[in-house]
């Protein structure tokens, strides 16, 4: 089981980053969403994989450790708000400029001056 | 157990609400509001300063609950300093966003200031690593609908690119707790102080990846090379008020780095050994020269002001990479300093955009209120780039001063004086070209002349250049508490045990949960 976590975790975060990468914003987003993904399972499996105990002190002997199960919850509803924001703006960005490049764009001025690192 | 210590956090998240549920429409009493939730922020940084100054280390347990189990928030010099920091700061940018009627030009301004108030607050005053990431993602987020707000292409544009790049920085801070977790069994600051000493020599893996992982984080927050990509383009199209505002957001990644770097992984800890020698310095370096080589190159002024934001933080990022007192000590000067210079640069700029067309560094005709105007560059720019008389050039005797013990002593006075005069001939290029050749350039007849900025931004901006003035002229008492701060940093024991013996509700001494 370690080792089927441990390798969803480097994929995703593999194809993440890959995605990230890119110029254009969906994929961005998608890398992004796949790294969150990524970290949340992460975060759960840093309180150790345990299967079929329950997540409290009681008279069983074993238990699976309550507090990353709260922190992925933060993290989910933090990340899952957070995408749903910049899904919102890149859509107006993407809109008002016809262009949805996440980098920015060549200034007009350049043909007249030297380039400069004003970028 | 006094309850002072979260009304930073309480009272703009109450305000926000207040200010969205009941004065949606009407701008006049969000001013209000606004204005008065500034001055108490004032008013109660200023009082838990005073309650920190004589080294008491304020706890406040939340729910009552003992601080292992539950989250904290600590009051000690350095938070409650950073705190009285982020009020006043906050206040003159109110005032210059309502003398200016930014906040007038799209909705919401003042709750989503408000809810940015209660993020850096919390990040300041939290003891807990978690919750020092959600404080931040509360501030991130309100600094999101600010950085966009009024629209426009352009800067919806440069907030994706910020968003993006806070959202990936967010990532990292969760797989560095997550690490964190699975080594030490603990998020509570000041019982990772106690857990990272117990960790066995041998396997040390864990840890070290996290807290390089930890420092990415920070440094992207506080804009050190080769992370500071997002800073230019986001600072400049972001609102004048909201840049000026966010002049204290890269410092919250200072605080962390020191926070975090003085109590959990203390400069003479083996399992980091070298972290800030090797790999803060260089960076920080290499940020002071890039911020100031590029407030050289920068063709528009408000893109230079930006720049010389990631120059200062090169220098405070130099100071604290000594990590020893004199470091610390110099390195909190200029922050003060660094955070009312770089705001007060911001509304500047934004003053002059008022009657011309652009920001581009070109001579165009003469700005309404110029003379004024200028002579408020004159002073923050001199503040900025160090020059005598003003606190930018005490700040940076401090550093050379303190950097004269250690090893990397050539490479600090080299690149600190070097830049120091590229970015005084990039300001002063900048200020003649927008100031003085200004009248040499005609105004076409048929165009109307601007309106002069209203009375109440320069208010704004004389306040806080005046803030400056005090900074230089009570240097002395000022480096004395900052030496304070320092001696508290790196004593650490005080603040871990007045956090882990504190007794909550249900406190059982032995109750060791993992």
């Amino acid at each position: 089981m370690e080792f089927l976590v441990a390798s969803a975790i480097g994929i995703l975060t593999a194809g993440g980053l890959y995605l990230v990468l890119r110029l254009r914003t969906f994929p961005v987003i998608m890398g992004v969403s796949l790294l969150t993904y990524a970290v949340n399972v992460f975060l759960f499996a840093s309180g150790r994989l345990t299967v079929g105990a329950p997540p409290i002190l009681s008279d069983a002997a074993r238990y699976t450790d309550p507090l990353p199960q709260a922190l992925v919850l933060t993290a989910i509803v933090i990340s899952f708000g957070m995408t749903a924001v910049i899904v919102m703006i890149s859509l107006g960005a993407y809109l008002g400029a016809d262009d949805d490049h996440v980098d920015d764009p060549k200034p007009q001025s350049d043909t007249a001056n030297q380039p400069g690192d004003a970028q | 157990m006094t309850h002072w210590i979260i009304l930073p956090i309480v009272l703009p998240a109450f305000l926000a609400a207040f200010i969205i549920l009941a004065a949606n429409y009407h701008i006049g009493i969000q001013r209000v509001i606004s204005v008065a939730g500034g001055l108490g922020l004032v008013a109660v940084g200023a009082g838990l300063s005073w309650q920190a100054s004589d080294g008491t280390v304020t706890l406040y347990q939340l729910g009552d609950w003992a601080a292992p189990f539950g989250i904290v928030l600590v009051g000690d010099r350095l938070s409650t300093l950073m705190v009285l920091l982020t009020a006043v700061l906050a206040l003159f940018v109110l005032l210059y966003a309502i003398g200016s009627g930014w906040d007038n030009r799209g909705r919401h301004f003042h709750a989503l200031f408000q809810f940015q108030m209660m993020g850096i607050m919390g990040a300041f005053l939290t003891g807990d690593l978690f919750n020092l990431f959600v404080f931040f993602e509360v501030l991130l987020i309100a600094s999101y609908g600010l950085m966009i707000h009024t629209g426009g292409t352009v800067r919806l544009r440069a907030g994706v690119q910020y968003v993006l790049f806070n959202l990936l920085g967010s990532t990292l801070f969760l797989f560095a707790l997550g690490a964190i977790y699975a080594e030490t069994g603990t998020l509570n600051m000041a019982d990772l102080a106690q857990r990272v000493q117990l960790i066995d020599p041998t396997g040390t893996v864990g840890i070290r990846v996290a807290a390089v992982l930890l420092l990415m984080v920070f440094a992207i927050k506080a804009a050190v090379v080769p992370l500071h990509f997002w800073l230019p383009s986001s600072y400049a199209e972001a609102p004048a008020p909201v840049a000026a505002l966010f002049a204290i957001m890269t410092k919250v990644g200072a605080y962390a780095i020191i926070r975090v770097y003085t109590l959990i992984f203390p400069p003479d800890l083996d399992v980091t050994a070298g972290l800030h020698g090797w790999w803060l310095m260089p960076a920080a370096l290499a940020s002071l020269a890039i911020g100031m080589l590029g407030v050289l190159a920068a063709r528009q002024l408000d893109r230079l002001v930006a720049f010389s934001v990631i120059g200062s933080m090169g220098m405070v990022m130099v100071s604290i990479a000594l990590f020893t007192p004199a470091g610390m000590t110099a390195a909190l000067y200029y922050i003060v300093h660094s955070t009312l210079a770089a705001g007060a640069l911001f509304l500047i700029s934004d003053l002059v955009r008022t009657g011309r067309a652009d920001l581009e560094l070109t001579a165009q005709p003469p700005i309404a209120g110029g003379a004024l105007t200028a002579a408020m560059f004159f002073v923050a720019a001199i503040a900025m780039a160090g020059l005598p008389p003003l606190s930018g050039f005490v700040g940076k005797l401090l550093i050379l001063k303190a950097s004269f013990d250690s090893g990397a002593v050539v490479w600090v006075w080299a690149v600190i004086l070097i830049s120091s005069l590229i970015s005084m001939v990039g300001l002063a290029r900048a200020g003649s070209v927008v100031f003085w050749k200004a009248h040499s350039v005609a105004r076409d007849e048929d165009e109307p002349l601007p309106l002069a900025p209203n009375a109440l931004s320069y208010v704004a901006v004389a306040g806080l250049l005046t803030l400056l003035v005090g900074h230089t002229v009570f240097a002395g008492p000022i480096t004395d508490y900052t030496a304070a701060i320092s001696n508290q940093l790196f004593a650490p024991d005080r603040y871990v045990s007045t956090v882990l013996e504190t007794p909550g509700k249900l406190a059982d001494p032995k109750g060791e949960g993992h």
